[in-house]
């Protein structure tokens, strides 16, 4: 396949730039399993990065070991020049990297606007809360319900919203389609639009890689815990049936 | 005289009353071990040598330094809460990735060392403390007589339950217990320093149990083994009302505590067993608790 080794890849990404992520030869266990055998990824500022893979190639494994939520981990993740490695789970999202899980990860026991509040603001430049009301107004009408008492897709739209309060730079995003209803995933793909032209870099996992191929600059594909491809949205088209067969769609 | 079923009115209501004290110490104490529980998942056996430790600081505070009852109050219970904090840094902190059992474990080691090292000093016969001056004597209420002191256990117990609720549930630094309490790794990874949070809390938990000590020494004596007299009921009261449960622990504390009171009214010979009997039922038929989510 062409293409395979990313970092060549990569290469005229970012106008000879560093990149902002940096994720190189990134290997992580559970317990005894091994589940990455070595990734190398990179995300340039302001750029959306799709990572494509069938189920269970180990796409959340990999935003879990960027962000160190799986400590069983080895290999080299930098972040705006900086190893993360060695941090503490709660310093990571400090540098201003942010994380929204393949659960959504809305609390219960917490209002919608305290859902909203939760993640401490690590830096300036996030929208304010009248912001994050204008853009999502069902979010103010159910402010003082439970966080789960939403729809599954406000709740993906609190998931992000609650990020994009705390000024990181770069957000960490899980399937944000998943299991939602066509209506949704448009407004999601307004929203993540909405990101884009803030300057926010994603890293996005998605298995829709039509719905994708809408906002993403650039793709990588995973299979059994490594890259097995990496292209940028103008070669899309022309890797659509490589990537029916990849992906088993 | 008045009669309700049976049972002078003054004699019913001075039950009451033992019955509501009893379950201003069961909410106490049981609202720290389901804070604890809910965050750190950890059993706390050594809370009944906690709330010995907080009415022991108020009776040395006063014996070697001179400070009273109402300076003892603040004192006392900061004093097992940094101890508290101190434990869960050092020591507790290792058995998070364990089974739970471990942390019980060692929690009931270290309330038999408190326990131990106090009677190695001061024996098992309990040191009198007195009331302070101003809630000396007693009001007479027309129905009943009441001891003003025992009123006021009773006040300050009902405040510090509904303040510590009030924060928890209405404010942000509650927030972050709340949302920890459901997915700390979560709330960690959105930057909240999660460690801090399971030390501040375990020491808060600590010395709510400090503070009911340091109340329960002008009531009962100030012994060594007063804690673990007590701390089993408590532990029924938290299984009854359902392990995490914040409201659940401080309601169904001063139930109990007046259910046992009316019970010595009405069939004494059950009043020792009654919560264990409530406990069994409660187990039998819902299993999480009264105020418990099944999971
Ligand atoms: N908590 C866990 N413990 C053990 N193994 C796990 C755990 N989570 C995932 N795995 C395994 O690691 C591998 C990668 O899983 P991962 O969740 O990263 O896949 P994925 O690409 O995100 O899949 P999906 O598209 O279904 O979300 C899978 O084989 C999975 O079974
Ligand atoms: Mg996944």
């Amino acid at each position: 396949m062409a293409g395979t080794d990313p970092v060549s890849a990569a290469a005229p990404r970012g106008a000879g730039k560093a990149a902002q992520l940096q994720v190189r030869n990134l290997e992580a266990w559970y317990g005894e399993s091994h589940a990455l055998h070595g990734v190398d990824l990179d995300v340039f500022a302001g750029e959306t990065v799709t990572l494509l893979g069938r189920n269970g190639v180990g796409k959340t494994t990999t935003l879990r070991a960027i962000m160190g939520l799986i400590r069983k981990r080895r290999g080299e993740v930098e972040f705006e020049q900086r190893s993360i490695m060695r941090l503490p789970l709660h310093r990571v999202a400090r540098t201003g990297l942010g994380f929204v899980p393949e659960e959504r990860g809305i609390f219960a026991s917490l209002s919608v606007e305290e859902n909203l509040m939760l993640p401490p603001v690590v830096a300036k430049g996030g929208m304010s809360v009248e912001e994050i009301y204008g853009i999502f107004p069902n979010l103010l009408e159910r402010r003082t319900s439970p966080g789960t008492r939403l729809s599954g897709g406000e709740q993906q739209m609190l998931a992000i919203a609650r990020i994009l309060r705390t000024g990181v730079r770069m957000i960490l995003l899980d399937e944000p389609t998943e299991g939602l209803a066509p209506v949704i995933v448009e407004r999601i793909g307004e929203m993540l639009k909405v990101l884009k032209s803030h300057g926010l870099s994603v890293l996005l996992v998605e298995q829709n890689f039509r719905f994708a191929a809408r906002i993403a600059d650039h793709f990588y594909v995973m299979d059994h815990g490594r890259m097995i491809d990496s292209f940028s949205v103008a070669d899309l088209p022309a890797r659509t049936e490589a990537l029916n067969t990849a992906l088993g769609v | 005289m008045t009669m309700i079923f049976g049972v002078p009115l003054p004699a019913l209501m001075g039950q009451l009353l033992v019955g509501l004290i009893n379950g201003s110490f069961y909410a106490l104490l049981s609202l720290g071990l389901a804070v604890i529980f809910g965050l750190l998942r950890v059993i706390n056996f050594a809370h009944g040598a906690f709330y010995m430790l907080g009415a022991f600081a108020a009776w040395m505070l006063l014996a070697y330094a001179g400070i009273g009852y109402w300076g003892a109050l603040v004192l006392a219970p900061l004093i097992v809460g940094v101890a508290g904090m101190a434990i869960e840094r050092l020591m507790l902190r290792r058995l998070y990735g364990l089974d739970h059992l471990y942390g019980l474990l060692f929690t009931f080691g270290l309330a038999l060392l408190l326990e131990g090292t106090f009677r190695h000093f001061f024996g098992t016969s309990g040191q009198p403390y007195a009331a302070p001056e101003a809630l000396r004597g007693a009001t007479n209420l027309g129905f009943m007589v009441l001891p003003n002191y025992r009123g006021w256990v009773v006040a300050a117990s009902l405040v510090i339950c509904l303040g510590t609720w009030a924060v928890i549930e209405k404010t942000s630094i509650g927030a972050y217990l709340r949302a920890a309490t459901e997915n700390a790794t979560l709330v960690q990874a959105f930057g909240v320093n999660v460690p801090v949070l399971l030390t501040v809390t375990y020491g808060f938990g600590c010395a709510l149990a400090g503070i009911a000590g340091v109340l329960a020494a002008p009531v009962f004596q100030v012994s060594p083994l007063m804690g673990s007299n007590l701390i089993i009921v408590v532990f029924a009261v938290v299984v009854i009302g359902g392990m995490g449960s914040i409201l659940g622990a401080i309601v169904t504390g001063y139930m109990l505590g007046i259910v046992e009171g009316l019970c010595k009214v009405f069939y004494p010979e059950a009043a020792n067993i009654v919560v264990f009997v409530i406990m069994a039922i409660v187990l039998l038929l819902r299993p999480a608790g009264l105020f418990g989510k099944d999971s």
